[in-house]
């Protein structure tokens, strides 16, 4: 119908619907059978209870007031957003720094950047999160290294008021991914910008606040967005660090390894579901909330 | 910005260039003293980052006495001791997860591939009714967190008796279900200039044949990006490996690797360190080879 619809249009620059639809087939399919479905089927199960094993019956909010009273569920709340608070704006103030050093035409640029970038590349393995429980563990780097001046090293990794911290110190640690962005940001700004200013005698602190911040501003908000995201869903170092427990005391349990303890070990498909869905909803509202109050801080130019 | 250049237009322009007879010489010393300072700066930083990973590369040659005593990266023996140890230690040889780490990875890139290009071809160049909604919705699920969906897809899987096989790990990747995929592909085709396709329609060519003639070739460096980030994610994924892998013979390298760590007080530190180091060496390669598209992919997802 569409074809004929627009007769006057030169023939294959009018509507495609059949060959769209033929190219998005395997998408559609995913997005139906692989992303909808089990989206739709993941909040129907979460007024659930199931195991698994048998059927699953229907228990309406119970679940989610089990969530109330669970203070597992609120101490690993309270952990993840920890996390993010402290990890992702240490993370972006290194990276903006670096790029905005490495901005000013050094030599070597390739070299650096590649060194800052790779632990960015490995941070998320289990390798590294091996090489974390070394370094922080009793007889690990730190100390040893603590040990030469002296100091008496903690047990970073079974102190409950430590552990997080070394998990808070391997995301900031990989700040190499927004740096390159905020570089490639850097870069777009134009040169005559900065020329204007120089001939006004703009100083090099004033040209910073007056053009680049508010011109990277968009970048910035894109990292944000970003790191806050995928920081919540950190899930490979707690995992690793901890041994699957979140410990010690529960100070290291995120919100993701909670819901893989309650899914894949406790195969408690209904509360997991429960959890899981509230994870969905509060990434939803954060980045609905940074969206709305990106509108009074970034600014886009052109 | 299909040749998107990371380097400032004018970067020559940037420090007005004054002749050397001109520019007086404290000035000069003042700027080479100061070039000198943040190299000097930004090589210690660097150095201060990447000990940890020096430290590991090291700590593996070291013999194990020597892991725990000594912090430093220079090592008085060296030994290929842990190597040999570990790679036998989880009940199969290392060789068996590099396989299968191996055959997920490759299989999870042909997917994206070819799932995400044509998925990217028809939201950046066809017309159809849908086409912004489809969009949308492809941005919306760069974001959702696979928590949403993995407990149901798991339930789905297990019943069908497909845990434990690497089905549920790479089947949805030929459904283009790596969002981020497509729109950086979207992103890159809308930069390639439609003269091109619109040359080849004339000419009578189909949708299909401007997709596989014309499109596909001129869109290598994002097909090169999307290989080397699904190689990348896909190696160092754990949670969906962990979840759907569990029979030793069926382990990738990592869920290996974690089942090593616990039982790491028979191994010592030694062996986790090498096997950690094996585990990352394909990831250094595709980046010592790839450096520079990994760098540029990157950059542009976080433009426009």
């Amino acid at each position: 119908m569409t074809l004929s619809a627009q007769p006057t249009r030169k023939k294959g620059f009018g509507r495609q619907e059949g060959a769209a639809h033929v190219f998005l087939t395997p998408w559609l399919i995913g997005l139906v059978a692989i992303t909808s479905i089990p989206m739709v089927a993941s909040l129907a199960l979460s007024f659930t209870d199931y195991n698994i094993l048998g059927r699953p019956t229907f228990v309406g909010w119970e679940n989610y007031e089990r969530l109330l009273g669970d203070a597992r569920f609120w101490n690993a709340a309270e952990v993840t957003v920890t996390y993010v608070l402290i990890s992702v704006p240490l993370q972006l103030a290194f990276a903006l720094a670096l790029a905005l050093v490495l901005d000013k035409g050094v030599r070597g640029l390739t070299i650096y950047r590649s060194a800052y970038y790779l632990p960015s590349l490995l941070g998320a393995s289990v390798a590294v999160a091996v090489l974390w429980r070394q370094i922080f563990g009793h007889q690990g780097m730190i100390n040893q290294i603590l040990g030469y001046f002296g100091v008496q090293g903690e047990n970073w990794l079974q102190n409950p008021s430590t552990a997080l911290s070394t998990l808070i110190v391997l995301n900031v640690w990989t700040f190499g991914a927004p740096m390159v962005i905020f570089l490639a940001g850097l870069r777009q700004i134009p040169e005559e910008l900065y020329e204007a200013a120089r001939v006004d005698g703009a100083s090099t602190m004033r040209q910073f606040r007056s053009i680049t911040l508010p011109l990277l501003t968009p970048i910035v908000f894109f990292n944000l967005i970003l790191q806050t995201i995928g920081s919540f869903q950190a899930f490979t170092p707690a995992h690793v660090v901890s041994g699957g427990t979140g410990g010690p005391v529960d100070s290291t349990l995120f919100y993701t390894l909670y819901i893989y303890q309650q899914a894949f070990v406790n195969f408690d498909m209904g509360y997991a579901s429960a959890l899981a869905w509230v994870l969905l909803v509060v990434i939803a509202a954060i980045t609905a909330v940074h969206f709305l109050l990106s509108k009074r801080w970034v600014f886009y130019g052109d | 910005m299909a040749e998107q250049t990371l380097e400032r237009p004018r970067a020559a322009a940037k420090e007005p260039r004054i002749p050397d007879q001109i520019e007086s010489v404290s000035a000069r010393k003042v700027r080479r003293r100061n070039s000198i300072l943040r190299h000097t700066g930004l090589i210690i930083f660097g150095l201060f980052m990447l000990y940890p990973l020096i430290w590991m590369a090291v700590s593996a040659f070291k013999p194990s006495h020597l892991v725990l005593t000594d912090p430093g990266i220079i090592p008085t023996e060296t030994t290929l001791d842990n190597f040999r140890r570990g790679w036998n230690v989880a009940g199969y040889p290392f060789a068996v997860f590099f396989g299968n780490s191996l055959i997920i990875a490759i299989s999870c890139i042909m997917g994206n591939l070819f799932a995400c290009s044509l998925t990217a071809y028809a939201l950046a160049r066809l017309n159809f009714r849908a086409k912004k909604v489809y969009f949308a919705i492809v941005l919306v699920s760069v974001m959702l967190p696979m928590h949403a969906t993995i407990i149901p897809q798991y339930i789905v899987f297990s019943n069908l008796g497909l845990v434990d096989t690497f089905i549920p790990l790479i089947l949805p990747k030929f459904l283009a279900t790596d969002a981020f995929f497509i729109f950086l592909m979207v992103q890159f085709i809308r930069g390639i200039p439609r003269e091109l396709d619109q040359a080849a329609w004339i000419d009578g060519a189909g949708p299909f044949r401007v997709f596989w003639h014309v499109i596909l070739p001129l869109m290598k460096p994002a097909l090169v990006t999307t290989t080397i980030f699904t190689f990348i994610w896909t190696w160092n994924d754990f949670f969906g490996q962990l979840i759907y892998l569990t029979s030793p013979g069926a382990f990738t390298v990592p869920v290996a690797l974690n089942a090593l760590v616990d039982s790491e007080s028979n191994q010592g530190t030694g062996v986790l360190m090498a096997m950690s180091v094996l585990s990352l060496v394909p990831i250094l390669c595709f980046f010592a080879f790839a450096q520079k598209h990994l760098i540029r992919g990157i950059s542009t997802t976080g433009l426009k």
